[in-house]
């Protein structure tokens, strides 16, 4: 792809003293076990993947399975131990220490699990600490800012201090703060993880709604698979440092590759991730009903009106042509189908 | 067999006990051997052996090296002696400058360099004593003699104590409110109508000077120690070395690097006062998240930015109880360097103590502890203080403590004025009262002092007496009577069974220093000493710790007493003891007990606290009953804290034990206030210094390791 904006060959990142000897004489065929027996810790294992322009990658894993190691090579706050990464079209790792700063000056920018706000700043002066640091004048970088807390909705608190906010409000200003500089990519580390479920679903919605709007590159890191679903344009599922699936949300509930993803999928309502699109039959035939349904529709949304017909139903595009069609066994089959033999 | 295989630590540890009284019944006590008193090592002696070593002749009696190791180390005080003498005098001349004499002069550069630093300290402190007392000496040293006597108008007046007053009190409001505040006011108040103004003013001269330039050191070599591994292992063992060093025994070599006077005792002040401001900045700097260094380089900071506008401001808490720190050091060195001159409450509170005037020296003492209080709130407050965004106030909302201080100032030079007609032909004293012309309760007490001592001497000298003749001698000669060889086996095989090879290597070091220096059997007197204070004061905090917990109030009011005791300077201890007690060692124990009991104390409370709610609750609902709920769950969890509290306790033992010297002990100690005395004292004192700091070490080493593997062993590390 000509327009990857983030593109990951072969990354390696180990942890120990000789990793890159270590790494070097494997020639690439990192074993997790051989490398701890001696002393290193595999955190990212042969990862790659491109994210293009405009598009949203979940990584997903639970603790430890190297998610964040990899989001911090690619921002390089880590130095990966091998492989190359390179950001619209630009040798990360051969940069050097100015140019690095240039770079997330302008380019980058990231929202942290935790906030990490400064204690010691009001929220307005939190948001505008990245354009302060570039050297922006005090006023422009301020009204700037304010642009900003008007974007999360944060309005009438800008002179508060982090301390004297709620949790999801923290993270409001976290989002604002990363977003001050306009970068073009934007990395997200399990930034509603520390969050109560309400609130997490409320800033799910939020987060949405923004990238709506703005169209940001972004690399979501996330332990919470449903948050993956609910998300991700394409997620790639971590598990001790190695990339077990990427595709789409569809494909892996559908096709789990190994036997680790396929326990994710397993308690997925599918009906609720899956769109008429995903399950529906390419070839139309002429014998269909009367019933014409959106393929962006959520299956759930239309499931009753399928499930009535005792014909085929025809799937449409926004243009009103027809583009498949369904009938009400394949939304049985996939809604309760055999899970564990998935037809 | 079962039984060793179950309890293998408590045989191994029977083992090492069996060893060590082996030895020390097969090892008899030499028929030569006597505790060497006073000057006797300085006397020759027929009988004295000598080694040559590097140059240097030592002297010493030589006894069966099971009993005694030979002063290997002998030489290293006289080496120190010397080499820092051939430093100060010889090394490295060179032609300087000389304003006076108008011509170049040949001096060695040590001896420059130091006389240069010097006249640096010693303007500050003039400057900052003439801004609060008044004077000439600034202006002097920047026109001369002649001008000033031709410009008599140019004088520094000093400021009216109505003007400080006012500004200490407003300080503490801003900083914490109204009843710091009012505490303020009254230590200001008291202070001056007392006739403690000028001593009180002159040590806090001393602190103003020497608390600022030990922060920019202290924070420099923080910061340093934080960013590069090998500048903080380098730091570690001095900063190790330098917090159980007790303070007096620094001041030795000051007077032969920067001789006697405030400005010497600044800059070995900085010496003390720097480490615990180095290791607060590290730890602050350590405690700060990750995520907010992570977000602060993904903002783009360089470096520098980094540092100054992430990192400090985040650990702003940890540095300002640094600074905290840093204060309280400086108060009570400024209190001790009374010894090598320094001007101020010290130096009247140790004339006093010579004078045996107990009434003098109990109101400067109060006067000291009363600062001390107010120094400590004042800096804590401010630590804890949270900005409050003030960018919506208008400007007088903004200024108003400072309008208000300016206001206070012109009212005080009215005042001062108005006291000119007032107090004619005798003092202002609206503007300053002179010292010793206040109020004193002096007579009060030395007539109170003598009742009790007419009252009481009976039962006072019947307890002496007893405790004497019946403990604290027998304990004495018990420890006397330790072989030098078992000594060492039962440290170093304490080290093993507690760390291993590791740890008994670094005992053994520490030992072997002690051993091979001339001074053991002062070092087992002082051992004996702290030991005796530590057991007493062990069994006071633990207990009085434990009841104090039981109830949330009482728990918070005992900490609050801790706070407050802990923020007196060793020295003020000794006046009440010697006050009740006169000169015994009796006298140094009960200051030993009462000191080091703070510790014991609060780790106790501590302790007991951060054991965790829920394990309480669970506790309660196995229908645990108080006393079980506190043996069986409580003591065990809180154990590994009150174990650091013991820690504490020896630390603080060991240094009023070796400040007790001024009171008359035999021990380590009473040679550093003789070396204080002794012009090739300096090797000697730091020697001294040193073993002490060695003693407290080993300790510290032992409980230490200990205490990280049993948090580790109930997971609570």
């Amino acid at each position: 792809m000509s327009n990857a904006v983030i593109k990951c060959e072969s990354v390696y990142k180990i942890f120990g003293s000789n990793a890159k000897q270590m790494l070097e004489a494997s020639n690439g065929n990192v074993d997790a076990k051989t490398f701890q027996e001696k002393g290193c810790i595999v955190g990212v294992n042969n990862a790659s993947f491109e994210v293009s322009k405009g598009e949203m990658l979940v990584v997903m894993g639970l603790s430890g399975s190297g998610k964040s190691t990899l989001l911090r090579c690619i921002s390089r706050l880590t130095d990966a131990t091998g492989g190359k990464i390179f950001i619209e079209g630009q040798d990360l790792l051969s940069l050097n220490n100015k140019e690095l700063i240039e770079l997330r000056r302008n380019k980058m920018g990231m929202v942290f699990q935790s906030f990490a706000l400064l204690p010691h700043k009001t929220v307005v002066e939190n948001i505008a600490f990245p354009l302060q640091i570039k050297g922006i004048k005090t006023e422009d970088s301020i009204s700037k800012a304010m642009d900003m807390v008007k974007l999360v909705g944060l309005d009438g608190r800008e002179n508060y201090f982090p301390r004297e906010l709620s949790g999801g409000q923290q993270q409001r200003v976290g989002i604002a703060r990363s977003l001050a500089v306009e970068p073009d990519i934007w990395f997200l580390d399990e930034p509603f993880s520390a969050l109560d479920p309400l609130i997490r679903k409320e800033m799910q919605d939020e987060f949405l709604r923004l990238q709506e709007k703005l169209q940001k590159t972004i690399m979501f890191i996330t332990h919470d698979f449903d948050e993956a679903l609910k998300l991700a344009d394409r997620i790639a599922i971590m598990k001790d440092g190695i990339i077990e699936q990427l595709d789409t949300p569809a494909n892996i509930v559908l096709n789990p590759a190994t036997e680790y993803v396929r326990k994710f999928t397993e308690e997925v309502p599918r009906e609720k991730v899956l769109l008429i699109e995903d399950v529906m039959d390419k070839s139309t035939s002429n014998n269909l009903g009367d019933l014409k349904v959106l393929k962006d529709e959520i299956i759930e949304n239309v499931a009753e009106k399928i499930l009535t017909q005792e014909k085929s139903v025809a799937v449409i595009d926004k243009n009103k042509k027809i583009v498949g069609s369904i009938n009400p066994t394949k939304i049985i089959n996939t809604v309760f189908g055999g899970r564990k033999n998935n037809s | 067999m079962e039984i060793f295989k179950k309890y293998p630590k408590l045989f191994q540890w029977l083992f090492l006990l069996i060893v060590f009284f082996a030895l020390c019944f097969a090892i008899d006590v030499p028929e030569t051997y006597k505790f060497i008193r006073g000057q006797a090592e300085f006397v020759k002696d027929p009988n004295q052996s000598t080694y040559v070593f590097l140059g240097k002749e030592v002297r010493y009696y030589a006894f069966d090296v099971f009993w005694r190791l030979p002063p290997l180390l002998g030489w290293l005080p006289i080496w120190i002696n010397d080499s820092l003498f051939f430093l100060m005098n010889e090394w490295m001349p060179m032609e300087f400058w000389n304003e006076d004499t108008q011509e170049y002069k040949s001096r060695p550069i040590v001896l420059q360099i130091s006389r240069n630093l010097t006249a640096v300290m010693t303007f500050l402190i003039e400057l900052i004593r003439e801004v609060l007392l008044g004077g000439l000496e600034t202006i002097v040293a920047f026109t001369s003699w002649d001008w000033i006597d031709k410009n008599p108008w140019a004088e520094l007046p000093g400021l009216p104590w109505t003007i400080v007053a006012a500004g200490a009190t407003i300080l503490s409001y801003k900083l914490s409110g109204k009843g710091l505040a009012s505490f303020a006011f009254l230590t200001m108040v008291y202070i001056s109508i007392f006739g403690q103004w000028k001593p009180s003013m002159q040590t806090l001269s001393f602190i103003l000077v020497a608390a600022p330039l030990s922060f920019i050191f202290g924070l420099a070599l923080g910061i340093a120690a934080f960013k590069s591994k090998r500048i903080e292992k380098a730091l570690y063992p001095i900063l190790l070395v330098m917090q159980t060093m007790p303070q007096y025994a620094v001041l030795v070599p000051a007077l032969v690097l920067f001789g006697v006077g405030d400005h010497a005792a600044v800059i070995i002040t900085m010496v003390v006062a720097v480490p615990p401001m180095i290791l607060l900045t590290l730890l602050g700097l350590r405690a700060i998240p990750p995520e907010v260094i992570e977000a602060g380089r993904m903002s783009g900071c360089s470096n520098w930015q980094l540092m100054f506008k992430v990192l400090i401001p985040t650990a702003r808490r940890d540095i300002l109880i640094g600074v905290n720190q840093v204060i309280m050091v400086c108060f009570s060195m400024a209190v001790i360097s009374a010894f090598i001159g320094a001007k101020g409450l010290g130096f009247n509170l140790l004339l006093a103590l010579n004078q045996l005037n107990i009434g003098l020296a109990l109101e400067a003492g109060l006067c000291i502890s009363l600062i001390a209080i107010l120094l400590d709130k004042m800096s804590l407050a401010w630590a804890n203080k949270q900005t409050d965004y003030f960018g919506n106030l208008t400007f007088l909302q903004r200024n108003k403590n400072l309008l208000f201080f300016g206001v206070t100032v012109v009212i005080g030079i009215l005042l001062a004025y108005i006291g000119t007609f007032l107090f004619k032909g005798t003092f202002n004293y609206l503007f300053e009262v002179p010292h010793n012309k206040g109020i004193s309760t002096a007579d009060f007490w030395n007539k109170g002092v003598d009742w009790i001592f007419d009252t009481f001497f009976v039962y006072i000298k019947a307890f002496n007496t007893w405790l004497i003749t019946e403990v604290l001698q027998p304990m004495r000669a018990l420890y006397l009577r330790m072989p030098a060889v078992a000594t060492l086996v039962l440290v170093v095989g304490a080290g093993y069974l507690i760390g291993g090879i590791r740890s008994a290597l670094v005992v053994c070091g520490l030992t072997l220093f002690i051993a091979l220096s001339p001074w053991w059997d002062r070092a087992l007197v002082t051992t004996y000493m702290a030991t005796f204070g530590v057991i007493v004061s062990c069994i006071i905090g633990f207990s009085v710790g434990t009841l104090c917990f039981q109830n949330k109030t009482s728990a918070k009011f005992m900490l609050g007493v801790c706070d407050i005791f802990q923020t007196f300077p060793s020295f003020v201890y000794l006046i009440p003891v010697m006050m009740l007690f006169g000169i015994t060692d009796t006298s140094v124990l009960i200051a030993v007990i009462v000191y080091a009991t703070i510790p014991a104390t609060r780790y106790t409370i501590e302790g007991l606290r951060s054991v965790p709610v829920g394990l309480h609750d669970a506790a309660t609902m196995s229908g645990v009953n108080k006393f079980q709920r506190l043996t069986k769950i409580e003591f065990p969890l809180a154990f590994p804290h009150m174990m650091l509290g013991l820690n504490q306790t020896i630390v603080f033992a060991l240094f009023m034990v070796i400040i007790g010297a001024f009171i008359g002990t035999e021990d380590l100690g009473q040679y550093i206030l003789k070396a204080l005395s002794d012009k090739n004292g300096a090797g000697i004192g730091l020697t001294l210094g040193i073993c002490v700091a060695f003693i407290g070490l080993i300790f510290d080493n032992l409980i230490r390791t200990w205490v990280d593997k049993r948090k580790k062993h109930l997971g609570i590390a």
